[in-house]
């Protein structure tokens, strides 16, 4: 590898790669994400590279192990370019297939294409698939574009101009002016103005200043800044050379969490290429301009994603936050300003530079511009990371994009947030997407995490969860998050175990003020939310479960029984066969009774019984009905199905 | 350093930059309830009893006053509805580990706290840090610190220096509002020594097959249901 010592230097560089590249040549993506990979793409990978090498091809045929388009649901993901044709649910045993008829015959394999569950139509390119079809993909995009381990293909797609175009043309006012006239807002959760945070930072006397990207995504169902890591990762660290440059920092920092390997190694890797290309060391491009960056990786607490508490960690003590009452762009990192942003943020930071603030102000609503990646999961037939503009409805995402809820089932809420966000009802469901518009409806941007939820979910329970999750990574340093959120867990607890008692709703309410508004950091502040947002949208859940000791949902396992309605047994034998504790009674032609004393509540005669006879029931809040008397359990040989 | 003019519960006062709006309060003679504060150690932040009412600009907002510094022209209140309801709350929360502690008591009684609110759940250490951070800070030896997180987090001696320092020093045993403290001490002590004071050799005291103080079960040897 070269150094590239001048602005022009990276432009011939650039142009060589690219004329080198034969647009018409066959190229073999493969999406080598962590979601794909854990699905076998590692084993399709190398089928394909085999499959080339054996029919001789290697000259005809390009393979790239590229970043995750999304669409996790239906992956492995493969695109065959130039055609584009794309191919879902991969596995290794289609590559043969693959080669013989796509890349050799250039027909399209239809069994492998993405089919409408609506319509039954087959779609053949990206393009015409719904889940991608109704994004808007400014961002993610280029993760399917490049082989996220080359440097060289990031800089075919136009990487590394912004940087030129900041060390040669702009000052690192202009910077700042064009970030803050793009309204670009933090895409962590806090939503601070980004062009605000860096200008505070850059008007301080003090001489040295840090950035640092936050990458410790811990949220649970969420992945947005994973698969930038991982597929696009020198965007980032574009990003955070010109916030470095806008600053006044010659040192950036990245905190990226352990439990990410392949994030942690393709950043690292990133970082080692653009040392060697010369965008980072001294004297960047000619430009006078030094900066190095170093990698971090946390050690396993989610509080280390709160900015304080990240940088007391980066400076070698306990990952616990202090006051913020001066702000960590004044007295940050060693007490130093520092501009700390989210992997999405400093991302979307070269995109602005390049098309300019006005291009990137037409998406988004009033006060949220531009688009968002969202990890969208849970009770939902596209699961995978969809990026919208800001200003979306939720419904458009839910259903238009995610492909409504999978079994017929009936939409109940959508948690969006994180674990501190809240969760938002049907009837809000035309809600849009924006950072404020969340907060007015008691939930939250967080990062990005939209978990979807269908009826059979228990909203008390989803609180529960949360709040214990919450309380297992608090970090112990201030009372009301620690005490606080250990005595809502119990409370909560008790409530979906029918253990509830009157005085339990006001006693979690003082908890939740107490918490929002004397907690150290925003982990305790926003705690309470997915409690309060569950009682301000469903508090008849929580009246069922703690007045009648009865889950609306049949989710909470102490709260139901299971059934067996005797008028429609077949006596069929099933069911109790299957019980793994023994605990249906019954015979050949006789009618089967749970005995309510050994069941466990596990679900399985319920799975197990033949839907003609669907005689097993979950109830809730109301007695088990008497056994019937032993002579009647009798079937008569008209009665047998 | 410059004069720096604000308001505290309607009273005039003037103090220097860099003064915390606990310490202008204490300066006329205004008592704000704290636990983990000492005016040897860095401001922690961690009790939260502090919380004053501050108004910014039109808009009030809480702040912990042991952190939060003065600022010119700042109005603030040391009691109010809501402070005094989130005070209550916060010492329900600690009765539930340490209900006998006098100093809780005190304050309990004074902001009508109700010990039994919450499930009992007796640990008594309330994780002031008060004698964590006097040892790192003040007694430089770093006896005693906190291991583990968040609900799990716990007091610990750490028997090697303990057994070098602590006897002749015991400067953190007034500190400790429950008393927990001393109890955690003699645990480790008795393990720590197997026998009164140091071994024949005069070596520090450490266990025979060198391993430190660790109880029979693995846990680490402070747990109060052993001492108290």
């Amino acid at each position: 590898m070269t150094r590239l010592n001048t602005p022009q230097e990276l432009e011939t560089f650039r142009q060589a790669i690219i004329a080198k590249r034969d647009p018409a040549k066959a190229c073999i993506s493969i999406c080598a994400g962590a979601g794909c990979l854990a699905t076998g793409a590692g084993e399709i990978i190398a089928a394909f590279k085999q499959e080339i090498e054996k029919q001789g091809l290697t000259a005809e045929v390009d393979t790239k192990g590229t970043g995750c388009p999304g669409f996790c649901e239906l992956g492995p993901v493969v695109v065959i370019y130039p055609q584009e044709i794309c191919y879902l649910q991969v596995t290794s045993e289609d590559v043969p297939e693959i080669m013989a008829q796509t890349i050799k015959e250039k027909k399209i394999i239809d069994r492998l294409l993405y089919v409408d569950p609506a319509t039954g139509e087959k779609a053949s390119f990206e393009s015409e698939i719904p889940f991608y079809k109704h994004q808007k993909r400014n961002i993610i995009c280029n993760n399917i574009k490049i082989d996220s381990r080359s440097i060289d293909d990031y800089l075919a797609i136009d990487g590394y101009t912004a940087l030129a175009e900041v060390l040669t043309r702009m000052s690192a006012e202009d910077v700042t002016a064009e970030i803050k006239k793009s309204n670009l807002r933090g895409r962590g959760g806090g939503g601070f103005h980004t062009g605000r945070k860096w200008e505070g930072s850059r008007n301080d006397p003090e001489k040295i200043k840090y950035v640092i990207v936050n990458a410790d995504e811990g949220d649970p169902g969420a992945f947005m800044d994973r698969a930038l890591l991982e597929g696009n990762p020198h965007s980032i660290l574009e990003g955070l050379i010109i916030g470095g440059y806008a600053v006044g920092a010659h040192e950036g920092y990245i905190y990226v969490r352990q439990e990410y390997p392949l994030a942690v190694e393709n950043i690292t890797r990133a970082v080692k290429q653009a040392e060697a290309y010369g965008f980072l060391g001294k004297n960047i491009l000619d430009s006078g301009f030094d900066f190095n960056v170093y990698v971090h990786q946390g050690a396993g607490a989610f509080v280390c994603g709160e900015s304080t508490a990240l940088m007391t960690a980066l400076e070698g003590r306990v990952g616990e936050p202090r006051p913020k009452y001066i702000r960590s762009n004044i007295k940050g990192l060693w007490n130093k300003p520092t501009v700390l942003n989210n992997v999405e943020t400093w991302a979307n930071v070269p995109l602005i530079i390049n098309k300019g603030a006005d291009w990137f102000t037409q998406f988004g609503t009033e006060g949220s511009k531009g688009t968002k990646i969202f990890s969208l999961v849970g009770k939902i037939t596209n699961t995978g990371l969809v990026e919208v503009p800001m200003g979306i409805t939720l419904k458009d995402i839910i259903y238009n994009i995610g492909g409504g809820i999978p079994g017929g089932k009936k939409f109940k809420a959508v948690q969006t947030g994180g674990p501190s966000g809240g969760c938002i009802p049907e009837e809000l469901l035309d809600l849009e997407v924006g950072f404020d518009e969340l907060t007015k409806a008691g939930s939250m941007m967080g990062s990005g995490g939209m978990i979807v939820m269908d009826e059979d979910t228990c909203m008390v329970d989803v609180a529960r969860y949360f709040i214990h999750f919450l309380t297992d990574e608090s970090c112990g340093k201030c009372l009301p998050c620690r005490e606080g959120l250990r005595q809502m867990d119990k409370i909560l607890t008790n409530i979906t175990a029918g253990k509830g008692k009157t005085g339990d709703l006001e006693r979690l309410d003082q908890l939740a003020e107490t918490l929002t508004e004397a907690s150290l950091c925003a982990l305790g502040q926003s705690a309470p939310n997915p409690f309060l947002s569950t009682l301000r949208y469903f508090r008849a859940e929580y009246e069922a479960h703690i007045n009648e000791k009865k889950c609306p949902a049949l989710s909470c396992k102490e709260l139901i029984s299971y059934y067996i309605d005797p008028e429609k047994c077949a006596a069929c034998m099933i069911c109790l066969k299957k019980c793994p504790v023994d605990a249906i009674d019954g015979g050949k032609k006789k009618i089967h009774i749970v005995n309510q004393e050994k069941c466990t509540n596990c679900g399985t005669c319920l799975d197990v019984c033949p839907l003609r006879f669907s005689a097993v029931k979950k109830i809730s809040g109301t007695p088990v009905p008497a056994p019937i008397p032993e002579e009647k359990r009798i079937l008569s040989k008209g009665q047998e199905q | 350093m410059s004069e720096i003019r604000l308001q505290i519960d309607k009273k005039e006062v003037t103090v220097k930059e860099g003064t915390t709006l606990l310490e202008a309060a204490q300066s006329i003679g205004i008592s704000i309830p704290k636990l983990c504060h000492h005016e040897k150690l860095e401001s922690f932040g961690g009790c939260r009893l502090c919380i004053v009412e501050i108004e910014v600009r039109g808009w009030t907002k809480l702040v912990v006053s042991c952190v939060y510094l003065v600022e010119e022209n700042l109005v603030v209140r040391t009691r109010s509805e809501k402070i005094d309801r989130i005070r209550k709350n916060l010492l329900e929360l600690l009765l539930a580990h340490a209900p006998d502690s006098p100093e809780l008591q005190d304050l309990a009684l004074e902001y009508g706290a109700d010990g039994n609110r919450y499930e009992q759940e007796n640990s008594f250490c309330i994780h002031c840090g008060l004698c964590v951070r006097y040892c790192a800070e003040v007694v430089k030896k770093n006896a005693v610190g906190f291991i583990d997180r968040g609900v799990r987090k716990e007091i610990s001696f750490v028997p090697e220096i303990a057994a070098r320092e602590c006897n002749r020093c015991k400067q953190c045993f007034p500190l400790c509002p429950t008393s927990y403290l001393q109890a955690a001490f003699v645990l480790v002590e008795s393990l720590t020594f197997p026998s009164p004071g140091v071994r024949a050799d005069h070596k520090p005291g450490v266990r025979a097959d060198n391993k430190p103080g660790v109880r029979a079960d693995n846990k680490p040897g402070v747990r109060a249901d052993i001492s108290g």
